[in-house]
């Protein structure tokens, strides 16, 4: 009985501190090179990076925090491409499916908002020049309300992720 | 989590032991709150600042030097993409956390004082069409007549020398800085070494090296002795607040050292293998006085003792020996493959390692056991800071 009591209170305190780390992110250091961006319009991204891709479409990943209240992002723009979406990837069938996210991500001050493969990620479309590892890409979210966030995302190579694109859903174009 | 499992499985053998009593008494008293203890594993050193870490760093107890060349055709460009996404690993795994685009944050969250330090070799420069700029010493060191080096453990372009305290965070942290660096650049040599375990004698022991000697007692104490034989202050501005670095890697022939008598090793170094005392008296960080005679008037330490070719003439003489222990062996006849890589840092190698090896190549007892089978030299960048890339003066944002 005293363990488990333990150890919902230890639950408790891990969740608090996330939040409380989550919310300290903007004042914090930047982790590393061109990550972080400035967090006029509430909301700053962190560990921000690009999938390398000769052509056609890539994603770009990072953390998503909201400084103060809720943050809705609805577009993307980036100086890779001509064209960026908000994607999400589903569940559907047992197949996971990747397609534009309804209404934007939205950025719960309470928990940072993860883009990672597999998962929510600015889609880049339309890719003019290769993105090669090392490369920086400028990106820019666009918020419900018309304030914008811009970063730079570092290019770095990764196959993981793929699987859900290729093999279940039959999405080509991922791989860098 | 761990701990509060097992303290429950506990609590359930004791109510099993001795009945409801003792169950009864558990649940009304309230366990006393949880003392962590400290360990080193999250133990960090700062990768952001005026220097690069791993140098003046207390040495951590394994090292890996991974030398990179970069791949034909290779442009400033190249240099630019590779080392920002190497400055980027770095800071990361140092504070313990994952690459940007690696999922698994338990290989890298306990770094025991991961360090990792850049090195440019001369191709480098060339690459970025500035050789002009490599230091004289550092493309063309010159050769000592005791030299018998193998290309396999010399030159390169671009140096990881990556630190630990613990070969696990060390070992990912090469693998994911290489994994980063392999569409730009291919691996060149990788030479592993190993101090003293870390708490297995008491922070600042001088290292004992293969042959059994404190090796490193006359490097200069922490502080502006250090800063002032290690740093570079002037010449070229993004050289300044960096290093050089001469890496030797020195086959010992331990088979025969370990069969020559005990007071032979003494006389070879001048220092007694036990304290590291110099054989004229006193203690560890005494000098050698070499016109102390015995009875006959004979010089009790021998004019070819290695500490006596080897101790500094000059301050400008002085070097931050950061040397590890190698063992490769041992080899199919049984013999050892064994020695040290010896990783000299100073301010200006041409005077400093260059005339200290001049004069040990010329006449060193020690020479009979010690061979220089590699060498690679490295112009050591400033440090950076967060959000910079190191050599980002020489190379460009």
């Amino acid at each position: 009985m005293t363990s488990i009591l333990r150890r919902g209170l230890l639950a408790a305190a891990a969740v608090a501190t996330l939040a409380l780390s989550a919310c300290g992110s903007s004042g914090s250091p930047a982790a590393a090179a061109g990550t972080t961006a400035p967090a006029a319009a509430g909301l700053t991204v962190t560990d921000a990076w690009v999938k390398p891709a000769d052509s056609g479409m890539t994603a770009v990943f990072g953390t998503l925090t909201a400084t103060g209240g809720p943050v809705t992002v609805v577009t993307a723009t980036t100086s890779a491409s001509p064209r960026a979406e908000l994607h999400e990837v589903v569940t559907n069938g047992g197949a996971m499916t990747m397609r534009p996210k309804e209404g934007g991500f939205v950025v719960d001050p309470a928990a940072a908002h993860e883009l990672k493969p597999g998962g929510d990620h600015v889609m880049v479309m339309d890719l003019g020049t290769p993105i090669r590892p090392g490369d920086q890409v400028r990106v820019t979210l666009g918020l419900a309300g018309g304030g914008t966030v811009e970063f730079t995302a570092l290019a770095k190579e990764t196959t993981g992720g793929e699987e859900t694109y290729e093999s279940h859903a039959g999405m080509t174009g991922m791989n860098g | 989590m761990t701990a509060v499992g097992r303290r429950a499985v506990l609590v359930g053998g004791a109510a099993v032991a001795g009945g409801g009593i003792v169950a009864g008494a558990v649940a009304l008293r309230p366990d006393p709150p949880p003392v962590p203890v400290p360990t080193a594993g999250g133990e960090t050193v700062a990768f952001h600042g005026a220097h690069q870490a791993g140098i003046t760093t207390p040495a951590q107890a394994h090292v890996v030097f991974t030398a990179l060349d970069l791949r034909p055709g290779s442009g400033p460009g190249d240099v630019r993409r590779l080392l920002r996404m190497l400055t980027d690993d770095a800071a990361r795994l140092t504070a313990g956390r994952p690459p940007l685009e690696a999922s698994d944050p338990e290989l890298p969250a306990l770094p025991s004082r991961l360090t990792v330090t850049f090195g440019f070799g001369p191709g480098l420069f060339d690459v970025l069409g500035r050789g002009g700029e490599c230091p004289a010493v550092l493309r063309a060191l010159p050769a000592f007549a005791t030299d018998r080096l193998d290309p396999r453990w010399s030159g390169g372009d671009l140096l990881l020398q990556v630190c630990s305290d613990d070969p696990l965070p060390l070992s990912y942290a090469l693998r994911r800085l290489v994994r980063s660096a392999r569409s730009i650049a291919t691996v060149r040599w990788t030479q592993r070494g190993f101090g003293p375990a870390r708490g297995s004698e008491p922070a600042g022991t001088t290292p004992r090296n293969l042959m059994g000697q404190r090796d490193g007692t006359a490097n200069p104490p922490a502080g502006p002795e250090l800063d002032d034989a290690v740093w570079v202050r002037d010449g070229p501005g993004w050289l300044r607040g960096g290093s050089m670095l001469v890496l030797r890697r020195i086959r010992m022939e331990l088979d025969t050292w370990d069969d020559f008598g005990r007071e032979g090793k003494h006389m070879a170094v001048a220092r007694r293998l036990d304290t590291g005392a110099p054989v004229t008296g006193g203690e560890e960080f005494d000098e050698v006085d070499p016109r102390m005679v015995d009875g006959r008037g004979i010089p009790i330490a021998i004019g070819g003792a290695h500490v006596l070719r080897a101790t500094a003439r000059d301050p400008r003489e002085r070097m931050l020996r950061r040397g590890y222990s190698y063992d490769d062996g041992p080899t199919a006849d049984g013999l050892p493959d064994a020695g040290l890589l010896f990783a000299a840092y100073q301010a200006d190698a041409a005077r400093a390692f260059v005339p200290v090896q001049q004069r040990l190549a010329e006449s060193d007892v020690m020479n009979q056991w010690i061979t220089h089978v590699g060498s690679s030299t490295w112009a050591i960048p400033a440090g950076c800071a967060p959000g910079g890339m190191i050599g980002e003066s020489l190379v460009g944002a």
